[in-house]
């Protein structure tokens, strides 16, 4: 895997593009600022959902048992996936037992942890992607490169680009009007077709067993109601206590993640239709593991509006696929190592912990807490983006010795005065690439304030 | 009431007219400072980088340099909020309490403690004013764009406000990040610099002849953009302005 600063340095070699990623995700925050700054009780409601978050977390397995007594009282059949495998495996199982041969799916991060498609594909299942950013990705065989907004990397050409290859649309045509309408004829025919639609969650009420699905292209629903099958898929995190709590959510969700007061549809999911079915799978997947972790339990509250990738500004300047994980970002960055440490350690270092990501998230997870916890751990396990355990050592005991931390300093600054301009030459510091050494002054403070010192005797 | 001065490393080597510029500042509003010439690092290089457990002797070295002052004043609000966020790994002894506890930024200290309403200075420029994130976010120092607390308030601006002839501009951005991060700045050097080179934008184009920041280190980053790229704009702390009676 390539570190995080190699590809964040690829992703800048074309500072243009940069500056253009940088701005659309800044005007994303803008919005959710402009939105937020309306409601004066914000920071309550902030805290309130935190709270039931938390709540929720600690009895999270007798709120499951609620959630999927009532959901099968409701006449939906609930699954329990363990990990990604599992999940996949029921997945294909329903669509087996219907012999469907082509889903409709509206946007799940789950999914994508999962691999679903990769999975279906492999034996033969069409999925198609329903939301239009998802679709647009999945035409270009992409990850997504946001949580929210899975296309924000691409530029209207390059989409009219793509549609004109694959949906033949007009050369050169970037009207994203035009572009939509296109995507929306396309996507008629294929939820037509399809027998099967599975969607996300974006909560589950444990109080009446329903999922809500918020969405702004009614995909989700499109699929739901046109298909005799369908497929919930959810984290097992996703659980809200009662139908009232969801509230609280709903004002935070859509203003955190675009700026909008509420998503165009927030949809619940109750009962199957007539002659239908209705799945719910609840999947795991490393969420008990990372419950079990004090420190880093509070990270399942996130309700994945990206808001954190909006406000990042490392994440505007490098992409979301620099991260190389489903979930990209600061939320990312403390989701991930837990699932696997040696491939994701890298990430809690690609933050300067400036805190807007804690901040602005709607749930007041700890971001930037838990990144620095985060690299404690990647130091205690030895791996190399802490920098070497002896040397550290060393140097902490360095630190911790006057005489040699006076030393050291002095030699640094004596060294730097020696060769004024020199520091550019010396091409190994990697500081000195694109900036200057400060200019070494005559003496340190140090030595100034003994001289005045000596002086007022 | 005893003041312990803490000069953050790299401001006692690079940058010490800010570190003089906070003791005679300290001195002219009638404090008794004094700076403990054993001390050393507050540990956060060492423990942002994931090596908290190896930078316990510099954090006990802290406490036994300052715990016999009233007051530790830094003139950063980073080694501060280290001292006070993540010395909690240390046993909570009563030493180790009280120096937590009374570890402030000198912006804080300014206004808390000395509740100083006035200041004798002068400094008639151009400033823009950099948001440093750990005395932001960390210490409160100010409300952060993300937050909804009205109204907003900055310890920064009202100190700025107290010098004759400053003007403030008003920025795009009015709190995002430098990009300098401790190691952050060379283990991610390209997003670092672009970070650093926006912000100076920012700035720039917006008339400030000087950028200045609670903390010398967001400061250092932007100065060796600003050096490397020949920008006409100069960085100072802020406390040199507060020292500043330039005529």
């Amino acid at each position: 895997m390539m570190p995080h600063a190699q590809k964040a340095a690829i992703f800048n070699k074309d500072e243009a593009r940069t500056d253009w990623h940088d701005a659309s995700l800044w005007m994303v925050r803008k919005k959710r600022d402009f939105a937020v700054s309306e409601i004066p009780e914000w920071e309550f409601i902030r805290e309130f959902a935190s709270d039931i978050k938390m709540h929720t977390l600690s009895k999270l397995d007798d709120y499951l048992e609620a959630f999927e007594k009532a959901a099968i009282q409701n006449g939906a059949i609930v699954h329990w996936a363990a990990d990604a495998k599992e999940h996949n495996d029921i997945v294909l199982s329903i669509l087996n037992k219907h012999q469907a041969k082509k889903m409709v799916k509206s946007k799940s991060m789950l999914t994508e942890e999962c691999h679903l498609n990769e999975f279906l594909e492999l034996h033969e299942i069409e999925v198609i992607d329903s939301d239009l950013g998802e679709r647009i990705i999945q035409m270009l065989n992409e990850p997504p490169s946001h949580i929210v907004l899975p296309a924000i990397h691409l530029k209207k050409e390059e989409i009219g680009e793509l549609f004109h290859r694959e949906l033949h649309t007009e050369k050169g045509a970037t009207d994203p009007q035009y572009l939509t309408e296109a995507a929306r004829h396309h996507l008629r025919e294929k939820f037509h077709t399809a027998q099967v639609a599975l969607t996300g969650v974006n909560f589950g009420i444990a109080e009446t067993g329903e999922v809500v699905v918020c969405t702004n292209e009614g995909n989700a629903d499109m699929g739901v109601h046109l298909t005799p099958v369908q497929i919930h898929s959810m984290g097992i995190e996703k659980l809200i206590p009662r139908r009232s709590d969801l509230a609280v959510f709903t004002r935070l969700l859509a203003r955190s993640a675009t700026g909008q007061p509420v998503t165009v549809f927030t949809s619940h999911h109750r009962n199957p239709k007539p002659a239908g079915e209705m799945h719910i799978i609840l999947v795991d997947n490393g969420r008990t593991e990372q419950l079990g972790k004090p420190d880093f339990r509070s990270s399942l509250k996130c309700i994945r509006c990206g808001a954190c990738m909006n406000t990042c500004p490392i994440y505007r300047r490098s992409g979301g696929h620099s991260y190389e994980t489903t979930i990209p970002g600061p939320i990312g960055s403390i989701l991930t190592p837990g699932i696997d440490l040696k491939k994701h350690g890298q990430l809690p270092f690609a933050s300067t912990l400036c805190g807007s990501c804690t901040d602005v998230c709607p749930v007041k997870i700890d971001i930037h807490t838990q990144l620095y916890k985060w690299r404690q751990i990647v130091s205690e396990a030895g791996l190399p983006e802490a920098g070497n355990k002896t040397m550290m050592s060393i140097m902490g005991n360095g630190l911790a010795s006057p005489s040699f931390f006076h030393r050291l300093g002095n030699i640094g600054r004596k060294l730097l005065r020696l060769f004024p301009g020199k520091e550019r030459f010396l091409s190994f510091t990697v500081w000195t690439k694109d900036r200057d050494l400060p200019k070494a002054p005559v003496e340190s403070f140090r030595e100034w304030y003994a001289k005045q010192a000596k002086d007022a005797q | 009431m005893k003041v312990g001065l803490f000069i953050p490393c790299y401001m006692d080597q690079f940058y010490p007219q800010a570190a003089i510029a906070t003791y005679r500042l300290l001195l002219k509003l009638g404090c008794d400072v004094e700076y403990p010439e054993g001390q050393t690092c507050c540990g956060q290089p060492l423990a942002n980088a994931g090596n908290e457990a190896a930078s316990r002797g510099s954090y006990l070295h802290f406490v036994t340099m300052f715990e016999k002052y009233d007051y530790i004043v830094a003139p950063s609000g980073s080694c501060v909020y280290h001292v006070r966020h993540h010395f909690d790994t240390l046993d909570q002894t009563d030493a180790v309490k009280k120096v937590r506890a009374k570890t402030l930024d000198l912006t804080e200290f300014l206004l808390d403690v000395l509740q100083i309403s006035s200041l004798p200075a002068k400094y008639p420029h151009k400033v823009g004013l950099h948001q440093s994130c750990h005395g932001l976010r960390g210490l409160h120092l100010a409300t952060s764009s993300e937050l909804v607390n009205k109204p907003a308030a900055s310890k920064l601006h009202e100190l700025l406000s107290m010098v004759e002839g400053l003007t403030l501009v008003e920025l795009d951005r009015k709190d995002e990040c430098c990009g300098f991060g401790g190691t952050f700045s060379v283990k991610e050097p390209d997003i670092s610099v672009k970070m650093g080179k926006d912000r100076i934008r920012d700035h720039f184009s917006k008339g400030a002849e000087v950028i200045t920041a609670g903390d010398m280190s967001c400061l250092m980053h932007l100065e060796g953009i600003i050096s490397r790229q020949k920008i006409p704009i100069k960085v100072i702390h802020i406390a040199e302005i507060l020292n500043s009676d330039e005529i």
